[in-house]
């Protein structure tokens, strides 16, 4: 990455490391800086927990592909028993023209072991309350990966999609981090060491042509968990 | 269709069911999968780390239920406050990021938390070149977010703070989809 060559072009010395340091009580709260694992108190470590968003083109370059990471931080001992919840809706949001409210959905929630796909579809209701478009929408199902096993995807009307555990894709050396917002550090080391190596997430992957999703070059895009009333 | 077809069927023959018999036990409804209801948001994210980093304590779970065409008015003064504090060189007068944008300007840029996705050229968070097209899975965006938070106007200042030497993932990516590895 060119970026990282830059980085130790110069050495000026941190001259507000004791500034930093000194409002360390402030930073405690991002102690779990980890894209978004474990961010707020009220969806923690809870089935609702995103822990990633990724939105990238595809290997047809007609398509995009959006991924949303669950239940971070899951070892190989309890990946299996990890399971998505049946009351929470995953839903990935488009906005195509730039006012940031989406335009399009496309929801996902399971059901006995399988995935529901809907959309993308003009959701009936923006913002925080949802309905599932399924008397509207595309409808894809796809079987819920079992741990252990080969990833299982469907396919229907150009859209692509997956569910079950996955690696986690996302690294940062989280510990040296903690330790220098603690105070006990004043840098990263060089090599850092991945904490997030060898955990696994519940992931959904779905890829989705672009001429399904509008828009004229750029989209914005996030995703939200809601949960069954 | 083939599901809303089996759906009909079954209430059709469950309400014909139930009209030659007194059984209150028998289903009067479809019997497929229920997606009826309101479902209420828990949890948002669009870009990695912003309600962590940027977000006070007290205001997270209140920043996951604000849709983002009202988080610029909610939240832009917060995270220039706290990006302040993370970075003191930003309270500066003119001083800036890589970008060229000062505290004011980045704050804004951060705070409606969506995810830019372009539809026509390489999609990442940042590769030097291209800024804020998507995320891509090899994206090492800890450190370039650590980069625009510390590294000053050339990503030179603070070096031991912005970069944690972690550059990729511990498994390979597929180039196929699903693109993630397996899990451990």
């Amino acid at each position: 990455m060119r970026v990282k060559k830059l980085t130790h072009k110069n050495s000026l010395l941190m001259k507000n490391l004791k500034r930093i340091l000194g409002i360390s009580i402030v930073l405690i709260a991002i102690v779990f800086i980890a894209a978004d694992h474990i961010d707020a108190p009220a969806v923690q470590g809870g089935s609702s927990d995103i822990s990633d968003f990724y939105a990238f083109q595809g290997e047809n370059t007609n398509n995009l592909v959006f991924v949303t990471n669950m239940q971070g931080l899951l070892s190989p001992a309890v990946t299996g028993d990890a399971s998505f919840d049946e009351n929470i809706l995953i839903e990935i949001n488009i906005d195509n023209n730039a006012d940031n409210i989406e335009d399009l959905v496309i929801q996902a929630i399971p059901r006995d072991g399988r995935m529901y796909f809907f959309g993308p579809i003009a959701p009936s209701e923006t913002g925080l309350n949802s309905k599932i478009e399924a008397d509207n929408a595309m409808q894809l199902v796809v079987d819920i990966t079992p741990y252990g096993m080969d990833a299982m995807t469907a396919t229907s009307a150009g859209i692509t999609a997956f569910a079950g555990p996955r690696d986690d894709p996302f690294f940062m050396d989280f510990a040296q981090y903690s330790e220098i917002i603690a105070g006990n550090a004043t840098s990263f080391n060089d090599p850092g060491s991945d904490t997030f190596a060898g955990t696994n997430v519940l992931s959904v992957v779905v890829e989705v042509p672009k001429a399904m999703l509008g828009g004229s070059g750029t989209l914005n895009t996030w995703v939200e968990t809601k949960r069954k009333q | 269709m083939k599901n809303i077809k089996t759906a009909l069927m079954v209430s059709l023959i469950s309400v014909l069911s139930f009209n030659c018999s007194n059984d209150d036990n028998m289903p009067t409804g479809p019997t497929g999968p229920d997606f009826t209801g309101t479902y209420v948001q828990m949890d948002q994210m669009a870009r990695p780390a912003v309600n962590t980093v940027f977000v006070s304590p007290s205001s997270k779970d209140m920043f996951n239920t604000t849709i983002p065409s009202e988080m610029n008015a909610n939240f832009q003064s917060m995270f220039q406050t706290n990006l302040e504090a993370l970075s003191p060189a930003y309270a500066n007068p003119g001083d800036t990021n890589a970008l060229g944008l000062d505290a004011a300007t980045f704050t804004g840029l951060l705070a409606t938390d969506v995810l830019n996705v372009s539809t026509t050229t390489t999609t990442t968070f940042f590769d030097g070149t291209n800024v804020l097209t998507g995320r891509a899975l090899a994206d090492d965006v800890i450190t370039v977010e650590l980069l625009l938070i510390f590294g000053g106007e050339d990503f030179s200042e603070n070096p031991g703070l912005s970069d944690d030497n972690v550059d990729a993932n511990d498994k390979p990516f597929l180039n196929s989809f699903p693109y993630l590895a397996s899990p451990w």
